[in-house]
């Protein structure tokens, strides 16, 4: 039970309007699209502005009630999951673009802005922003901030944190800091505004940013090449990149991933074949023709049996959209789909291919794989059914291993979908003890109460590393 | 009193939990949910929230309150959801089965049975009675008794939505029109309804005129009834399986291929009789069989390569979606293909014109504040392309948007017509 002054502070700072505490509110919060994690919070508030959100995490330091900060729930962490009850903090009240600086080509928002307003909205000013994660037409920037989000996009513009020149944000202690700014330069000490992006809402909460803009490409082009087997795509990928190309997006789906698509979007994918690659460039008109001209040639090298390009908007816009569906369309398949981020280096993409499906055929486990090939991020993703336990065992020990592998290879255990509940066992194997001690020092100087988003990231146990042979 | 566990009890025993366990909870789905935006983003009020409740519920996790019939009220059943989904949930189906759970469960208000007693089981399934009342309407708006209560505004002081609505309702046919049937030996049949049949016996004739045009036989079964969407999804799933009955019945005489439908709500749901009568093995293949039948009256004409006898004089014309038409019976291309195809009209893309008008069935009445914020937000989509008329595919969809006009004071500007009769104005001939 919460304090029931508690309570009635919180009414009082931010209007009982703006306050849930009805099982079917708590209830809706319990969850996000992470499979199997589900924990009911205590109360719910939107707060209106950064002094709102300030006062709610004073009175929540001096009550120690935990705080989970949450945008759209769409993260594949656990990251929004309330273990230990507390509060719910939601920004739909907080969702404006306050300001779009087309001489500085910066855009300031709040939190809750949906990450495709803002790119619909620079857009419209011929601006650009770049990051934009599958599930863009959900999620809000402020969770885009706390997960580093990529997007299909992230091969030759990076990520979220390339974008973030500044933010505003309330500390466990109701202080409120300012880091960053317009500013392209800025070296005044640590740099805070890189440290709490991707911080999971652990250390902060976000309550506005500064984002840099770019110009909008001139002209696009999107192609679909189709390969008989899995490797030669793979293959494709380093050719491409050792060629001195970078693609705007260099995306890999394999058979299964591709038929459950096409079940949802019917837009007349192959599915017949082992993989393919999606393909966009961007740029001056001459240059992404050309471009993509060279592209084409190194996919026919390595046995591509059809290229082929999107020949209207349109058209392009259906191939991107499909992609973005694919971890849901697999859900199709099997009552569960526990999907992962190994990431390893671009070169080792096709290595990493191949030890999924020999993983998958090890423990008898149906495990698709489609991703962001061009920056080595891959989702092996295991089509399961929850109920079944004994399964689901085999599905811990692939994905043990696969993660194992990941890290042999050079690479993470999480690209972008963040550490969080999921991951919390594995951080020590990417970056040893001494990392993971040091990242604990800098969370208990923040959050000496663990109010914040606790129970994440550090988790309670420690996986041991298995051993891989090759 | 039901005890909250006895409901439990039934949630456990009746969902469908594979279905529910489908979801995975991505939020696709969130983004085109008329309620979710409606109340700025609320989680319980999205599709991906409603499940989660359904799921919770049997699960044991909270129990049905009443703020969980709330959100399943509040819901306009309009499934865009649906068709965002990419994992396929068939969200559609979940909420009727819950809504029929809570509803058997529901100790009504004496007068709210009467009334939906009366209108859903005696008025809707009656052909001659839907008749009598359309007759008294008639007489009602002929006879000055409409101009002279509107005058008084009698009915704004009993409710001022009532007031509303009564004025956004057509003119009644006359109680001598009948539909002409057209031929007894048809490979197409025609399902007349029973609003449509009622209140918009023109409409039903000018679909009949436009198949036979396109030299197709035409006939109309005898025996057929209401499909039965307004009872389901006022979750009384009992009388809708009757009357699914009755019309599998009415429609296996004769040997026709096609049952034409011209209002979209109807047409999809009976399109899904295999699922309303999936525990009736008796049943399953006469309703697949006669699912498989169903047929809007766009996709038929556009087949008939009518396309080309249309001529309008020169106008700028949009369309809105009727919900069920795009999301239940995947139809939407085939109606904006026709209006293209009409000489002299200049075709307009209406913004989020998949996306609910608010009216949904009888959702206008339970749900007014809700619908009427919808509605109020569709208009100013509809403002926007300019248009002169707008042409929907469903006798609810059709009634809002006149409400909706009558709301945004744009009588003398814009006019909603159904397009069946859009184009059978627009036949040359
Ligand atoms: C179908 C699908 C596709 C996806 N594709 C991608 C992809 O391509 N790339 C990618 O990187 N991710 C992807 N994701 C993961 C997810 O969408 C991203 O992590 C996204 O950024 C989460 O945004 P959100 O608004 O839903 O945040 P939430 O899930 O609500 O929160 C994410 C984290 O941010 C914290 N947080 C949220 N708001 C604030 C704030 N204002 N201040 C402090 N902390 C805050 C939360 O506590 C939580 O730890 C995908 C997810 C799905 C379901
Ligand atoms: S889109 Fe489908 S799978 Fe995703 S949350 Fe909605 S119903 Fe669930
Ligand atoms: S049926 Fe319509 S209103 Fe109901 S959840 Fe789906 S999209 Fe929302």
């Amino acid at each position: 039970m919460l304090n029931p002054s508690f309570c009635d502070q919180i009414k009082e700072l931010v209007g009982s309007s703006n306050v849930y505490t009805d099982s079917v509110s708590l209830l809706s919060y319990s969850y996000d699209a992470t499979p199997n994690y589900q924990s009911m919070p205590q109360i719910i508030v939107e707060p209106g502005n950064t002094e709102e959100v300030s006062g709610i995490v004073k009175l929540c330091s001096e009550y120690e009630i935990p705080i989970v900060p949450r945008g759209s729930g769409t993260n594949l962490c656990a990251g929004t999951i309330p273990v230990d009850g507390g509060l719910v903090m939601l920004f739909n009240r907080m969702a404006g673009i306050l300001e779009m600086d087309e001489e500085n080509l910066t855009a300031t928002v709040q939190p809750g802005v949906i990450t495709q307003t803002l790119i619909e909205e620079a857009e419209r000013k011929s601006l650009f922003y770049p990051p934009d994660p599958g599930s863009m037409k959900i999620s809000t920037i402020g969770g885009n901030i706390n997960e580093c989000s990529g997007g299909l996009r992230g091969m030759k513009y990076g990520v979220t944190k390339d974008y973030v020149l500044g933010l505003t944000a309330v500390l466990p202690n109701g202080d409120i800091v300012k880091t960053g700014g317009k500013l392209t330069k800025d070296v005044a000490g640590y740099d805070l505004t890189k440290l709490l992006i991707g911080s999971e809402g652990t250390l902060a909460i976000v309550t506005e940013a500064i984002l840099k803009l770019v110009p909008k490409p001139e002209s696009k082009k999107t192609m679909l090449a189709l390969f008989e087997n899995i490797e030669n795509a793979a293959q494709t990928v380093s050719d491409i990149i050792a060629a001195r190309i970078i693609p705007a997006t260099l995306e890999f789906l394999d058979q299964g991933t591709l038929q459950a698509v096409e079940d949802f979007a019917q837009i007349g994918l192959p599915t017949n074949v082992e993989a393919v690659l999606l393909i966009e460039q961007d740029g001056s008109p001459d240059a992404v023709v050309s471009d993509i001209r060279k592209i084409e040639a190194l996919c026919r090298e390595n046995g591509a049996f059809s290229v082929e390009v999107a020949s209207t908007d349109q058209e392009a816009a259906q191939l991107m959209t499909a992609r973005r569906a694919a971890l849901t369309a697999l859900s199709r398949l099997k009552p569960t789909t526990i999907l992962e981020d190994a990431t390893v280096p671009r070169s080792k993409v096709a290595e990493m291919v191949r030890f999924v499906n020999e993983t998958a055929r090890k423990f008898n486990l149906q495990i698709c794989t489609f991703g962001h090939a061009g920056d080595g991020n891959l989702h092996p993703t295991c089509l399961t059914d929850a109920r079944d336990m004994e399964e689901l065992e085999r599905v811990e020990q692939a994905f043990e291993e696969i993660f194992a592998k990941a890290v042999d290879l050079g690479g993470t255990i999480t690209g972008e979908h963040g550490v969080g509940m999921m991951k919390a066992p594995y951080l020590s194997w990417k970056i040893g003890e001494e990392g993971v001690n040091i990242m604990k020092s800098i969370k208990a100087a923040f959050d000496p109460k663990n109010i914040l988003n606790p129970g994440k990231m550090f988790g309670k146990s420690t996986r041991k590393r298995v051993v891989i042979r090759s | 009193m039901t005890t909250p566990t006895t409901l439990q009890k039934q949630f456990k025993e009746r969902m469908d939990y594979d279905e529910l366990m489908n979801c995975t909870r991505c939020g696709f789905c969130q983004p085109t949910c008329p309620t979710f935006i409606e109340t700025d983003r609320k989680e319980s009020s999205s599709p991906r929230g409603r499940i989660a409740l359904m799921k919770a519920v049997v699960d044991g996790v909270i129990e049905p309150d009443e703020g969980f019939e709330r959100e399943l009220s509040l819901c306009l059943g309009c499934r865009a959801c649906e068709t965002a989904c990419p994992s396929g949930v068939k969200y559609g189906q979940l909420l009727e089965d819950a809504r029929a759970i809570v509803a058997e469960h529901k100790k009504v208000p004496f007068f709210k049975r009467i009334f939906s007693n009366l209108l859903l089981h005696t008025l809707i399934p009656n052909r001659r009675l839907l008749r009598v009342a359309v007759l008294l309407l008639w007489v009602y708006q002929r006879s000055g008794l409409q101009a002279g209560l509107r005058k008084l505004k009698v009915l704004k002081w009993i409710s001022p939505s009532l007031f509303e609505m009564e004025g956004s309702l057509p003119a009644a046919p006359s109680p001598f029109s009948r539909l002409k049937n057209s031929s007894a030996e048809s490979s197409v049949s025609f399902f007349r309804g029973c609003i449509m049949d009622a209140l918009f016996v023109e409409t039903n004739q000018n679909t009949i005129d436009l198949i036979a045009a396109g030299n197709e036989e035409i006939g109309i079964p005898v025996g057929q009834t209401c499909c039965g969407a307004l009872h389901a999804h006022a979750g009384d799933q009992k009388k809708a399986i009757e009357l699914a009955k009755q019309n599998i019945c009415a429609f296996e005489t004769g040997d026709h291929e096609v049952i034409a439908t011209n209002a979209g709500g109807c047409g999809a749901f009976l399109a899904e009789y295999p699922h309303l009568l999936k525990d009736e093995p008796e049943w399953a293949k006469r309703a697949v069989q006669f699912s498989r039948k169903i047929k809007d009256v766009s996709s038929l004409l556009n087949e008939h390569d009518q396309i080309d006898g249309f001529e309008a004089s020169p106008q700028l014309v949009t369309y809105q979606d009727s919900c069920h038409l795009k999301h239940g019976m995947n139809v939407f291309s085939k109606p904006r293909q026709l209006l293209k195809s009409v000489k002299g009209v200049e075709f307009v893309e209406l913004d989020n014109a998949g996306m609910c008008c608010g009216s949904a069935g009888i959702y206008n009445l339970i749900e007014q504040e809700m619908s009427m914020q919808i509605l109020d937000h569709k208009m100013e989509d509809v403002k926007r392309t300019n248009a002169a008329v707008i042409v929907t595919s469903n006798p609810g969809c059709l009634l809002q948007m006149r409400l909706g006009i009558q709301r945004a004071g744009l009588e003398d500007k814009l006019k909603a017509v159904h397009i069946v009769d859009f184009l059978h104005e627009a036949q040359t001939k």
